[in-house]
């Protein structure tokens, strides 16, 4: 391997990880609230249709990003108001929100479809020649370089704020947390629609910074790929930054292999970051050393 | 259903009533959205209504759709009569092709009735070894099976594209890759100058073999009694291992056979898009009907018949067929939200 191909592989992980890392710390806020949502697949859809949609009708990438944290939010209350207020089963409402974001995201993106967008612009590094390695290794858009300090928010949000303590009685517990004086369901619409809003901003990472380019399911999977690295991460926002590198990784790899020509086929490499999530899950499935909060997938109906 | 004492009559009306809503509701949500993107809602309806109810051939195209749905939704019934959540009958169809496609490009000199016996059987077998990986891991404690499935449905139509871009890509496709096309033997039978073709009978003899194995052997019994409380059917005697892996096999084969019926009877040859997630809407339909095997028919009706909708939308108003994804999902949620508070979380 090559420099610039080094190079290559670890701009495009981390490229690639981003959206990955925004995703899996939505998953983990709503269920560290005891809250399993299988449609972060269209909830990332609509992040990436309503991102790219306002960013080419506003010119403004920054807003398109803001539009997609909002309808991301927006979508999952659906969800959020369906299984909490309703007690409907998670995973059947998951998947219904899935399908909501595959159908809505085509509308939304119809008009787009061909169009291009300047996109979320690289920031350059002072000292620097733009168009130099150095700067292909350290030269991100703003998204990337908030990706770590959001996850260090996230984690302090969740382990060392009374919100956070309060969030995890409700995930553990919520007859508990209710008796502790809480509000479980109150906590859980704000994991949610935090939930929401960071599954929206990882939908548009992919169309507003990394193709530049709207296309129906572009997200392929990566949804499902998020909801597996919470278990990676074991419900702990730093290391779903771990988690996000290793995936991104899977994905990089791939990408500028293909584009220096490998002769393996296309089909085998897109595989990797499937085989790989399964082969975490396998590992993790030995060790045992489950961290899943107690009342995840089970709903609250109230104490009478 | 009507043990409190309420008539058979009462119970349909009822039933009626919640079943008009539900479609009034949904209907009225998705018509919003269309007319919000500037399309016509009401002749889309219309045109779906005359499209499948106006002749013979739009109708049989609706029972060529509900093969699918049945079969994948049987793939994810069963599993969830012993606790167990299949979301992979999308993949697993996609192996009943992919296995089906093999064993009729291998031995395409043979004739048809060693071939399609052994096509069905090899579209089982693909399904049901796809469904096996997600139950071995879950028997064994490893993986969740929810997760696994989910993954494996991302597999499995890579697997298929590699077979159709490399080793069994037809020499005369050059745009479009494809298999070559299967012999004349090893094709489904269709009837009545239509599409539909031998895979409804799969459908309907899976149905009516789940309905009876759930209602009438100690097999169903013992699969009710680990649904109902696995810890307490363990303590039985009842093998739970054995079950998980024997239920998810028999629901995988389900869905292979699915695919196995689009190769040979619809496409003739292994394609790259052989399922519009026929294995998550046949997952709703499941969820929808309450695992029932005759509420899964009807369920597949409805679905199929929503589907029409999407391709109507896509052909006469240039709207992306997943766009009817959003009906479907607008029924769901509101079946959702409308059951009782409290009996819901099953």
């Amino acid at each position: 391997m090559n420099s610039a191909l080094i190079v290559g592989v670890v701009a495009s992980s981390i490229m690639s990880g981003t959206s990955l890392l925004y995703a899996t710390l939505g998953e983990i806020f709503g269920e560290r609230a005891g809250i399993v949502n299988l449609g972060l697949e269209g909830v990332m859809l609509i992040g990436a249709a309503g991102g790219f949609a306002a960013t080419a009708m506003t010119g403004s990438p920054y807003l398109g990003i803001a539009a997609a944290a909002l309808a991301g939010a927006a979508i999952n209350l659906i969800f959020a108001y369906v299984v909490i207020a309703r007690h409907a089963n998670q995973l059947a409402a998951g998947l219904s929100l899935m399908f909501f974001g595959i159908g809505l995201s085509a509308l939304i993106g119809r008009p787009f479809v061909g169009t291009l967008i300047a996109g979320l612009p690289r920031l350059s590094v002072p000292g620097l020649d733009p168009d130099g390695i150095g700067a292909r290794l350290v030269s991100y858009d703003a998204l990337v370089y908030l990706g770590a300090p959001v996850a260090l928010f996230a984690w302090w949000l969740v382990f060392r704020t009374r919100w956070g303590l309060g969030l995890r009685t409700v995930g553990e517990s919520p007859a508990a947390a209710f008796a502790a004086g809480l509000n479980p369901q109150r906590l859980q619409y704000q994991a949610l629609t935090l939930a929401g809003a960071l599954g929206g901003v990882a939908g548009a990472h992919i169309s507003v910074a990394l193709t530049l380019t709207w296309a129906e399911g572009m997200t392929a999977g990566r949804g499902f790929i998020a909801i597996a690295l919470v278990i990676f991460a074991k419900w702990n926002p730093l290391w779903a930054i771990a988690g996000a590198l290793l995936f991104g990784g899977a994905e990089g790899l791939q990408l500028q292999l293909q584009a220096a020509g490998a002769d393996v086929s296309p089909f085998i490499m897109n595989m990797t970051p499937y085989l790989l999530t399964l082969l975490v899950l396998i590992a993790w499935g030995w060790s045992r050393g489950s961290a899943a909060p107690a009342a995840l997938g089970r709903n609250f109906v109230g104490v009478e | 259903m009507q043990r409190d004492g309420s008539t058979l009559w009462d119970c349909a009306s009822a039933r009626a009533k919640a079943f008009a809503l539900i479609a009034a509701v949904a209907l009225g949500v998705f018509a919003t959205l269309l007319i919000a993107a500037g399309k016509d809602p009401l002749k889309a309806y219309l045109d779906t209504l005359t499209y499948v109810f106006g002749n013979a051939y739009g109708f049989s195209e609706l029972l060529v759709r509900m093969i699918p749905l049945m079969l994948t939704a049987v793939a994810a019934a069963a599993p969830a009569r012993i606790g167990l959540i299949n979301v992979g009958a999308e993949g697993q169809l996609y192996m009943g092709a992919w296995l089906a496609t093999a064993g009729a490009l291998a031995l395409s000199n043979q004739p048809a009735f060693v071939l399609l016996p052994l096509l069905t059987v090899l579209g089982f077998v693909g399904g049901g070894v796809w469904a096996l990986i997600a139950g071995a891991l879950r028997a064994l404690k490893l993986v969740n099976e929810t997760i696994s499935t989910l993954l494996l449905n991302y597999i499995a139509p890579l697997i298929v594209s590699y077979s159709i871009f490399g080793p069994w890509r037809s020499p005369e496709s050059s745009s479009y890759p494809q298999s070559p096309a299967f012999a004349e033997a090893a094709r489904l039978p269709t009837f009545f100058h239509s599409r539909v073709h031998l895979g409804v009978v799969f459908a309907l003899v899976c149905l009516i073999l789940y309905w009876l194995v759930m209602t009438r052997t100690r097999f169903g019994l013992e699969m009710r009694a680990i649904g109902g409380n696995p810890e307490a059917a363990r303590r039985l005697g009842i093998p739970t291992i054995r079950y998980i892996l024997i239920v998810m096999f028999a629901a995988g084969g389900a869905a292979g056979l699915a695919g196995m019926a689009e190769v040979a009877a619809i496409q003739g040859r292994l394609v790259a898009e052989l399922s519009p997630g026929y294995g998550f809407i046949g997952f709703l339909v499941a969820w929808l009907a309450g695992t029932s095997a005759s509420g899964i028919v009807t369920m597949s009706f409805l679905f199929a018949l929503i589907s029409s909708v999407g391709d109507i939308l896509q052909i006469t108003q240039g709207v992306p067929y997943a766009v009817v994804n959003i009906l479907m999902a607008v029924i769901l949620f509101v079946v959702l939200g409308r059951r009782p508070v409290g009996r819901a979380a099953r």
